[in-house]
């Protein structure tokens, strides 16, 4: 059983993505459907073309040729702030934080909340204080424990912490498609199940995800859907249950080849 | 269970955020926390040493000079702070404020202009300049340092040909332009509009650095422009308004140099660039962008200006002078790539 395609509209959807680099091409006429409520999972090897795909999902790149549509409606996202004011909240394989800002002012970059009145009609001042407390809120949701001093700048944290941070703002601002790209390559344990934890419930809450991944115990925990992307193109479409670890595995090397590689008969 | 027994950490990373910190690196930490300390200590042990030298130069007249002398520089420094934020350099400091300079005094006399419209002519202009660096930096994505080096001949060029290198006296000018030079009691002290002006500025960009969305945007795009746009800043946006807005200032210094000088000369300021970057990087404002207080930068200006006044008060050569700035320089640069370093 290879098909897997829910009976339902995909909320989004991408026919024949193409996007060049010079030379080098990035995607090679990629489909993508994703429907309410489910996690889809993108694998594929180093360069085969996930981050490329969801930055011409997210308005972060401009495909040369193809279509996205967001609930069968066309969009032309020509920036990373026309996906979000649709409700696309992305992190980025680079965490798109700015170091020397502090972890709230980062959680709020690019939307800034004004004070009431006066000094935020007139005089433009932001609600710190407010910022500091949603975002010191938002990570406790998450369950980053180590993060309480969000008066910190991003710089100073680790890795894993500056990762979290990313995760959290999407988590926090996510209203119908979150995107993550590679959101636990440098978590510990504890804090990868965190955001697995946070993945499953923002699928509860109905809304869907799209999880990049090298971690195949992860994607095949949480995906509903795993996108196998191989050089540029979708080598198939497949589910936990109608494949294993290993199988996913081979098609995304190359060793095997999908009969219907969108899962379509 | 982990090795170490420090308490409830549980991961790796919880451990080294409560490792322990040696003395020198909680001053890293500190400096790197509040990067106006150092030109702070600067200020004050200079101000005490020079005191010490010849106690008048701490005279309240002795100080009010010093305040009339750094308003100028200390004003260019507030726009070329903004600049150097978001990872930039204007080299064309100068050539704005005389360009506006030249062409608010010859408006006002050759054409009678009153005051108020030379005034804001200047402004318009400086912007206008501004604009033109900031639209090269943000669209054409060309290097701040190449579009200002080219742009200060440029700019330097027009002001030249268009005042045919002839100064303006302060007698053919309306009044309003010498305004800045008018000097009031405050006690002892001889104040300047121009130095009331200057602080004022201060204030505003100040607050608005500190409090405003635009203010955060400035230090995000200069620490990382892709992590900007990808986090939805309009990053093209925020550099040309940076530069638009530096350059209205430097107009309104034009104005302050004026009252200053008590003339408009095509001439004047040659230093200007070199000073207000000088004072910026005193001040601890990274040259790499995205750290840095407005606060430093006035404190860069005073302390260069303490030096010139207490070294000339010492009796010693003005060279002294220029030697201790340049070593200033160094050193503040060289504390920035430390604090720098700071990573948890
Ligand atoms: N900005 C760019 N300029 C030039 N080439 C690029 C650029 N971005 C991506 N590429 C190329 O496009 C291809 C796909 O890259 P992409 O980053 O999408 O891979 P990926 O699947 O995300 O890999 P990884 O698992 O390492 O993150 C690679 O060959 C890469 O070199
Ligand atoms: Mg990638």
């Amino acid at each position: 059983m290879t098909t897997a395609t829910p009976a339902v509209a995909p909320v989004l959807s991408a026919r024949g993505l193409v996007k060049t680099f010079g030379r080098v091409v990035g995607l090679d006429g990629v489909d993508l459907d994703l429907y309410p409520g489910e996690v889809l999972a993108i694998i594929g090897d180093n360069g085969a073309g996930k981050s490329t795909l969801i930055k011409c999902l997210t308005g972060a790149l401009i495909p040369d040729a193809g279509e996205i549509s967001v609930d069968g409606r066309p969009v032309h996202f020509r920036r990373p702030q026309d996906a979000r004011e649709v409700g696309i909240e992305t992190v980025y394989q680079t965490l798109a934080v700015a170091a020397a800002l502090d972890v709230a002012s980062n959680l709020f970059l690019g939307r800034e909340r004004r004070r009431a009145g006066i000094l935020g009609s007139v005089f433009r001042m932001i609600d710190k204080k407010g910022m500091r407390r949603e975002a010191a809120q938002a990570l406790e949701e998450l369950g980053i424990g180590t993060l309480q001093n969000v008066t910190q700048p991003v710089e100073t944290l680790s890795g894993g912490q500056r990762q979290a941070v990313s995760v959290a703002r999407a988590a926090a601002f996510g209203s119908k498609i979150i995107v993550l790209d590679e959101p636990t390559a440098a978590l510990g344990v504890r804090e990868s199940n965190q955001v697995l934890k946070m993945i499953e419930e923002v699928r509860s809450r109905g809304l869907p995800v799209i999880l990049i991944s090298h971690n195949m115990p992860h994607v095949f925990k949480v995906a509903d859907r795993i996108h196998i992307q191989r050089l540029g193109r979708c080598a198939g479409v497949v589910t936990p249950a109608s494949h294993t670890m290993s199988e996913a595995v081979a098609i995304m090397t190359g060793a095997v080849t999908l009969a219907e590689p969108n899962g379509n008969p | 269970m982990s090795t170490t027994a420090t308490g409830p950490a549980s991961t790796a990373s919880e451990q080294f955020a409560l490792r322990r910190r040696s003395p020198v690196q909680r001053i890293q930490h500190l400096l790197h926390a509040h990067p106006s300390i150092s030109p702070f200590l600067v200020l004050v042990l200079s101000f005490v040493v020079f005191s010490i030298i010849n106690p008048r130069f701490a005279s309240p007249n002795s100080l009010s000079l010093v305040l009339q002398q750094v308003a100028v520089i200390g004003a260019l420094a507030v726009g070329q702070t903004l600049i150097i934020l978001t990872a930039g350099i204007d080299l064309s400091v100068g050539a704005v404020t005389i360009l506006s300079m030249m062409v608010a005094a010859k408006l006002a006399q050759g054409l009678g202009l009153p005051g108020v419209i030379a005034v804001a002519i200047g402004i318009g202009l400086g912007a206008a300049a501004g604009l033109v660096n900031g639209g090269l930096v943000a669209r054409l994505k060309l290097p701040p340092f190449i579009v200002t080096l080219g742009t200060l001949s440029v700019f330097t060029a027009i002001g030249l040909l268009y005042s045919k290198g002839q100064s303006v006296q302060s007698v053919d000018m309306p009044a309003l332009l010498n305004w800045t030079g008018e000097t009031f009691a405050i006690g002892q002290f001889h104040i300047t509009t121009g130095v009331v002006m200057v602080a004022a500025l201060y204030a505003i960009v100040g607050f608005v650095l500190a409090n405003t969305a635009w203010g955060r945007h400035v230090y995000a795009v200069g620490d990382d422009k892709e992590a900007s746009r990808l986090a939805g800043i309009r990053v093209d946006r925020v550099l040309v308004s940076v530069y638009a807005t530096a350059g209205a200032i430097y107009g309104l210094t034009a104005w302050i140099l004026i009252g200053r000088a008590g003339t408009a000369s095509p001439n004047a300021i040659v230093d200007a660039n070199l000073e207000s970057i000088t004072a910026v990087v005193i001040g601890g404002t990274s040259l790499f962008g995205g750290r840095g207080t407005l606060l430093g930068s006035l404190l860069g200006a005073l302390i260069v200006g303490f030096f010139r006044s207490g070294l000339a008060l010492a009796g010693v050569d003005d060279q002294y002078r220029v030697l201790a700035v340049g070593l200033l320089v160094i050193i503040a640069v060289s504390i920035d790539q430390w604090i720098r370093k700071v990573r948890a």
